[in-house]
């Protein structure tokens, strides 16, 4: 929190800056401010720029790097018999210092020195102080956790004073600067253009984080299970992560079978989906009236407005037991989780999708080529399949392959309503199961974050990325592509 | 234009033309065929608004019970040899207490039933929820001097009752695969005539914690949770993206790099929602080292998530102001950047808000990314800032939906209506947005 109060002094710091600053430039316009180069303002914004931007950039920075400085801190003081030792050994070494520390911290200095001259039991004194240690500590944990407090101090006390002085540092600098031709206006739009040209960077680095996380853990889990396993293997097995287990651990992690269970989930869905939404946008944008479109069309809107935990809490409580209650009716067993539930119910999600979609693509069409059409004697519905239709194609197979990409990455449904049973099965009324659902699976509850069993999930995420992208580049270009045909 | 070649299906103009009949019969299979394609249509879309009914009937029907609970009204007497036996009103003794026995007292007082039978005595304390104590508990610390007093108070009843009352447990049934006994059954019947048993609205679906009982569960944690969420995604979602929106739309060269970084946003548009949580868990848990279960972490997710959504939004709403502003700011000697945040950006500020407004509508109802940073977790204890532990609204209907208990169904469905309600008002006053300060230029 100390850090945050920090940040908070140096934004009141700037607060003052802008006060002092804009007193200033008044004064040097002589009480006629069209002497200035830019107005009031933008000279107490450049010197409270000035004041806080370098501080708190320090601070920034220093907050990121300080927990691997303190690490690297407390490795150097560890007996080279600790390194040796296995990474979750080390770690519990690390955390347990970290503990120590915290409860040094605590105590006034006198009763810590007593207290190591004394030799009096380090565990009840800490856990009178509300810090609760689980063994006595060894000498070399004493002295690396008051090697860390020592650090913690200087770092604390060291970090204030740089970041107060730069502040200060920025302040006189940029107040000397302060003149009536100074162009301060420029400058602090530059600042501005800069801060902006970061945001537009944001959506990029996101892009990047995912790769590179993603990338990082899997090639961890490809050094544990081969890639030949995970990519040809046809069996799904990953068993649980016991505590402590090292290597593969004996589970078998076969994608085959889950891209098997999302695409057949995908496929149903868009059955559904693709003629239904196809027609709907067709009726809409080629024969509906307008008080009909108003109406209805933010209606079929609604369903791309609800989450999609409903649409598998529909599924769950709803759909299933009914395919299950009438499979058994007619005498065909169903599972209340099948391949049918779950992409009928995602089908029914990706309705609006599609339908809205093509309704701009078809929009996009070129009126001239349906009067052309008309004019020749064709009906609406001929001059639709035979002329907007073609002319659409591009269009719509991109919203289509845009729809296969959201059926894909869909989660919740498929958490709720597939199952989880990963079959290779052509049976629609029996349960499969897909990507997301074993992500799911394999990330909630409590892990072993070095097993296979958890990494698999990054690699089944890479997986899912690389796909779901491939399918999202293509798809957006061949719309673009199609837009600017007519544009 | 595109070389469409048109082929109506004559087979041959010459020969139909000459034969009447056969054009008559022609027109005729054409009127059809148009008549169908329209009927295609229309059953198209009455099948659309057939399952937005579907839906909402479903979750309306089974989540209303959710919204009344059952509720005994009982004599309490708060002994203080109970409560306090020390006498020193110490707050600790005072929650040490055993208050279910209290609660258990009264409802033996209340069907008559001598403490010391054993059978008959478990079978009533079946009757109460197991979370009565925690009830009782809060009224004495919230006033102390009622030790020793007799009242009445409204405890909350077993699932099992609130079932029963609901008309959830067939009475048909034989008793032994029934979860309430025909004894109970009676005395269920009786404290009903007798006024004391009965429903009334469920405040604690609102305020509760997590609970493992039905009775007691409640979305009081997810609402906090959500909301904090909300408010980074507000805090860190928007001023990125209308900024973002701004370099792009104003000041971006046509370039390599402006175009990466468009198509870069259209597909972070369509990444799924669970990528985002994996790269959660691999950035902010796993190498900054922020809190699992957070709310702070669940919203920076879901603000990396909304981030295309309110990009997207504001470039729309940026380009529908004409040039003209800008060119008549810049014609009295504004800088671009005075005329962009003096005069575009608060004209474009309605189409922002209205898709800021719909992004955040998105990100409220987005279960699977939450799930992989630890947001399906079992909190009690409202969480107090944004690094406390805490779950969403749509995980906690997720796992409600997966708890075993009867009660939960119905709690299930009665939360997901909550989220809908969300949901529906945000989404209404961005159409309210849009339709009071759309402008047409």
């Amino acid at each position: 929190m100390t850090r945050l109060l920090l940040s908070a002094l140096i934004l009141a710091l700037g607060g003052a800056a802008y006060g002092l600053a804009t007193d200033r430039a008044r004064q040097l316009s002589g009480g006629k401010l069209s002497n200035l180069h830019s107005r009031l303002s933008y000279y107490g914004f450049f010197v409270a720029l000035w004041t806080v931007l370098p501080a708190l950039l320090l601070v920034i920075a220093w907050s990121i790097a300080e927990p691997m400085v303190m690490h690297s801190v407390v490795q150097s003081q560890l007996p080279a018999d600790i390194l040796t030792k296995s990474k979750a050994e080390v770690a519990m070494v690390d955390s347990s210092i970290g503990t120590i520390a915290d409860g040094f911290q605590r105590l006034t200095p006198t009763e810590l020195a007593a207290a190591l001259a004394s030799k009096t039991s380090l565990v009840d004194l800490l856990g009178s102080k509300g810090v609760a240690l689980g063994t006595e500590p060894e000498a070399f944990q004493i002295a690396a956790a008051q090697q860390l407090n020592r650090w913690s101090d200087l770092s604390r006390y060291g970090i204030t004073t740089i970041a107060l002085g730069l502040a200060a540092l920025g302040f006189v600098l940029s107040m000397f600067r302060l003149t009536g031709k100074l162009r301060a206006r420029n400058a602090v739009e530059k600042i501005m253009l800069a801060g902006l040209v970061g945001a537009s960077t944001v959506a990029i680095l996101t892009t990047a984080g995912i790769v590179l996380s993603m990338l990082l853990e899997t090639i961890h889990f490809f050094q544990k299970v081969p890639p030949q396993d995970f990519f040809l293997s046809t069996v799904w097995d990953p068993r649980f992560s016991a505590a402590g287990s090292t290597g593969t651990a004996g589970g078998q992690f076969g994608l085959l079978p889950l891209l098997w269970g999302t695409t057949y989930i995908s496929l149903v869905a868009l059955v559904v989906a693709v003629p239904i939404g196809l027609l709907a946008a067709i009726y809409m944008s080629e024969y509906a009236s307008k008080r009909v479109r108003t109406v209805v069309k933010p209606m079929l809107e609604l369903l791309a407005g609800i989450p999609t935990i409903v649409y598998g809490l529909f599924a769950l409580i709803s759909f299933g037991p009914f395919l299950r209650d009438a499979g058994a009716a007619i005498g065909v067993p169903v599972s209340a989780s099948s391949v049918l539930t779950a992409g009928f119910v995602m089908g029914i999600m990706l309705i609006p999708f599609v339908s809205s979609l093509s309704d701009d693509v078809i929009n996009a069409v070129p009126q001239t080529l349906r009067d052309g059409s008309l004019g020749l004697g064709a009906t609406r519905s001929e001059t639709i399949k035979q002329v907007v239709l073609p002319a659409a194609l591009p269009g719509v197979i991109g919203a289509v392959l845009l729809a296969a990409s959201r059926a894909i990455g869909e989660t919740m449904i498929v958490v709720l309503a597939a199952g989880i049973a990963a079959n290779i099965t052509v049976n629609p009324l029996q349960p499969v199961t897909t990507m997301t659902v074993k992500i799911v699976s394999q990330l909630t509850g409590d892990l072993e974050f070095n097993s296979p069993q958890t990494l698999v999930a990054f690699a089944l995420g890479l997986t899912l990325f690389t796909i779901t992208l491939g399918l999202n580049i293509y798809a957006l270009s061949v719309v673009r592509r199609f837009r600017e045909h007519y544009e | 234009m595109t070389d469409v070649t048109v082929d109506t299906g004559y087979t041959s103009p010459s020969i139909s033309a000459l034969d009447p009949e056969a054009v008559r019969r022609r027109v005729a299979q054409r009127r059809a065929a148009e008549w169908r394609f329209q009927a295609y249509g229309v059953a198209a879309i009455t099948f659309g608004l057939l399952c937005v009914a579907l839906l909402f009937t479903v979750i309306v029907a089974k989540g209303w019970p959710a919204f009344l609970q059952s509720t005994l009204k009982l004599e309490v007497a708060f002994d203080p040899a109970v409560i306090d036996p020390a006498g020193k009103r110490v707050t600790d003794d005072i929650m040490a207490a055993d208050y279910q026995a209290l609660a258990a007292a009264a409802i033996y007082k209340q069907l008559g039933i001598a403490p010391d039978d054993a059978v008959a005595t478990a079978l009533a304390d079946g009757l109460l929820s197991t979370g009565a104590d925690v009830d009782l508990r809060k009224l004495v610390l919230a006033d102390p001097s009622i030790i020793g007093k007799t009242q009445s108070v409204y405890l909350l009843a077993n699932g099992n009752v609130d079932a029963v009352l609901k008309g959830a447990i067939d009475r048909a049934v034989p008793e032994a695969s029934r979860q309430i006994k025909d004894q109970q059954l009676a005395w269920v019947d009786q404290l009903v005539t007798g006024g004391r048993l009965s429903k009334a609205f469920n405040w604690g679906l609102f305020t509760r914690g997590a609970s493992s009982q039905p009775e007691t569960a409640g979305l009081g944690v997810a609402v906090i949770g959500s909301f904090f969420m909300m408010i980074t995604v507000l805090l860190v979602a928007v001023p990125l993206g209308v900024a973002a929106a701004i370099y792009l739309e104003e000041f971006a060269a046509k370039n390599r790099w402006t175009d990466f970084v468009e198509v870069n946003i259209s597909n972070l548009a369509a990444v799924p929602s669970i990528v985002f949580g994996l790269l959660g868990l691999a950035i902010l848990i796993n190498f900054v080292g922020l809190p699992r279960s957070a709310s702070l972490v669940g919203g920076l997710v879901l603000a990396l998530m909304t981030l295309p959504t309110v990009i997207i939004a504001a470039r729309a709403a940026i380009t529908a102001v004409p040039p003209s502003i800008r060119q008549a700011a810049l014609g009295i000697g504004a800088s671009k950047m005075q005329s962009i945040f003096h005069h575009v950006l608060p004209l474009a500020m309605p189409g922002i808000l209205t898709g800021t407004i719909i992004g955040l509508a998105k990100a409220l109802g987005e279960t699977a990314p939450l799930l992989m940073i630890g947001m399906v977790a079992f909190v009690v204890d409202y969480p107090r800032t944004p690094l406390d532990p805490a779950t969403a609204l749509p995980v906690q209907i997720y796992m409600w939906s997966t708890a075993q208990e009867r009660g939960f169904v119905e709690r299930t469905s009665g939360a997901t209506m909550v989220l809908l309600v969300f949901l529906l008002a945000m989404n209404l006053i961005a159409v309210i947005l849009r339709r009071r300060f759309e402008r047409k230029w």
